[in-house]
């Protein structure tokens, strides 16, 4: 046995060990996994209260019934939130690029962007839609917009801009102070250097948070029922209140997993790919 | 090398919905309608939320012409004196009435309840009654329409006039189906957490209109929207009554619905209405 054979050997067996030392996890975490959820199926089913539970929440009936009204409305969620979304890139972009700028004549706008963090990452954002949504039309100007969904749609923009623009400054302030001075040195200006050099990793590096701000996002389009506008939790609350039934609210619910879940997929993946590189 | 189990787990809990949502079987309706001895519907033998006293649930704010003052415990307004009127017949004094605040959208979720019953305009349809017990009606509304004055939803004569207007209602409320059943409006009404939603809408110009019942109407437009108008009533499909709200199966349904019955054939109940709603003689009939 020469020296290489052995070391292919050890290697067989450690590749073999690890191999069983993995299905042996994946049984105890099957097993286990059953004994925990089963038990609180179970615990939930014997409960005293647990028919009428499955009737008000879980009726196949009001499922049917409700459920194409439901995902109608979703649809306007999904709208709303791929606008909303791109506005959030793009006012959160500039807000985090003012922040972080060096300029002695930018002062100003700098304290306008810390304040316009401050203020609107302060607020919650179910007051904010509400204030943004019956202030606005109550200063009756002409040419401002009195669409409840456009007024929502700002109101969100501006609470999730400036948790973004927090995230992109993290990324920006994240890329070593070498990389612009060695932008600068092979002769690309100030703006070249952001805009070739640092802004393309410090996105890259923020991917996982920003995606998480998109989930949250996603969630709370539905914070845009309260001026009025009939999307996917308000349709399914008009229904359960006409028939005191929440089988549509669990409708509702199911749909809006249905974009978070592959999203927090998609965000667990590129976690994995981040810690590789 | 994880991967196998979140798929694991996902199958698992789709499993779990399925199997939960498959074994729902159908309801059954049982009739609150047990006629009941007034002897039985008395302190001692009802079994009340708190032993000798009576729970009354109202939401939080209690609008007028139903309450006034936001104060439920007055014994103003045509909810708040229907109840003690109710209590009255039942041999509790105004002190032994206690007033609890319950939202509408809990009032009807299912465990056990922290009232007795519930007055909030709530209305009785069959789909509710499965999950809930209703007392014998003590109110027939009708749906009003309201808009500012000099618009053009305000020089509706008929129901149909009103069909391209954007009409703004209030959630829970038995208007969304009126709406869609009788105007079938062009675009999709606008539907609004509470009332004070929907007539700061009306008077921000969001909505061309507000359809309520007729009380609340004559109210805001008396009081909150003075450059309102009522453009006119209409019935809601099936008559829109209201009663107070019990828990399934409560053994005091029967009682309060005979005070209920009790206080109309002895004309009380006319004389608290008269008492607290504006009489609505002139709004006009919208067909």
């Amino acid at each position: 046995m020469t020296a290489s054979e052995a070391t292919l050997g050890r290697r067989a067996a450690r590749e073999t060990a690890k191999r069983r030392r993995a299905r042996r996890g994946q049984a105890i975490a099957a097993v286990s996994s059953l004994i925990v959820i089963g038990g609180l199926i179970a615990l939930a089913v014997t409960s005293p209260g647990w028919p009428t539970v499955r009737d008000t929440f879980f009726s196949w009936s009001a499922f049917k019934d409700s459920f194409p009204d439901v995902a109608k409305a979703f649809w306007l969620d999904i709208k709303m939130f791929c606008v909303i979304e791109a506005a959030v890139l793009v006012v959160g972009m500039v807000v985090a690029l003012v922040r972080t700028s060096q300029a002695a004549a930018l002062f100003p706008l700098r304290l306008l962007a810390a304040v316009f963090v401050d203020v609107f990452r302060g607020v919650p954002v179910i007051l904010l839609v509400y204030l943004v949504g019956f202030g606005i039309p109550a200063l009756e100007l002409s040419g401002l917009p009195s669409d409840p969904i456009i007024l929502g749609g700002v109101a969100l923009t501006l609470s999730y801009s400036a948790y973004v623009a927090e995230v992109y400054r993290s990324g920006i302030a994240s890329i070593h102070r070498g990389q612009r001075d060695a932008a600068l040195a092979i002769g690309l200006t100030e703006g070249q250097a952001l805009r070739h050099v640092i802004l393309p990793q410090a996105v890259r590096r923020v991917g996982p948070p920003l995606l998480n701000d998109f989930i949250a996002l996603q969630k709370d389009v539905a914070l845009v029922s309260i001026l009025g506008v009939v999307e996917a939790f308000r349709q399914a609350q008009i229904i359960s209140s006409s028939t005191f039934n929440y089988t549509a609210l669990v409708g509702a619910a199911l749909l809006y997993l249905c974009v978070t879940i592959p999203l927090s997929r998609v965000l667990d993946r590129w976690g994995i790919g981040g810690r590789r590189v | 090398m994880t991967r196998p189990l979140p798929k694991f787990l996902a199958a698992m809990a789709t499993a779990a919905m399925l199997a939960i949502l498959a074994g729902c079987g159908s309801t059954t309706t049982s009739s609150s309608t047990n006629s009941v001895a007034a002897a039985d519907c008395t302190p001692d033998k009802m079994q009340t939320h708190t032993a000798g006293e009576l729970t009354v649930a109202t939401d939080k704010p209690a609008y007028p012409p139903y309450f006034l003052n936001n104060d439920p415990a007055n014994g103003k307004g045509f909810e708040s004196a229907t109840a003690y009127a109710i209590a009255n017949r039942l041999g509790y004094a105004p002190s032994d009435v206690n007033w609890v605040t319950e939202p509408f959208n809990s009032s009807y979720a299912p465990g056990p309840k922290d009232f007795d019953f519930d007055v909030n305009q709530i209305s009785i349809t069959p789909a509710r009654a499965q999950h809930v017990d209703f007392s014998a009606p003590y109110y027939t509304a009708n749906q009003a329409v309201v808009a500012a004055k000099g618009s053009s939803a305000a020089s509706a004569k008929t129901l149909a006039d009103l069909k391209d207007a954007t009409i703004g209602v209030q959630l829970g409320t038995t208007s969304l189906d009126a709406v869609n059943t009788q105007i079938q409006p062009s675009t999709q009404p606008k539907v609004f957490n509470d009332s004070n939603d929907v007539v700061t809408a009306l008077k921000e110009n969001q909505v061309d209109a507000i359809v309520t019942d007729l009380p609340t109407a004559l109210y805001i437009t008396a009081v909150q929207v003075p450059d309102g108008t009522v453009v006119g009533q209409f019935s809601a499909p099936g008559g829109d009554q209201w009663g107070a709200l019990l828990a399934k199966g409560s053994p005091l349904t029967p009682c309060v619905s005979l005070a209920i019955d009790e206080l109309r054939s002895s004309g009380e109940l006319q004389r608290i209405e008269t008492r607290w709603m504006s009489q609505a003689a002139n709004a006009p009939t919208l067909k």
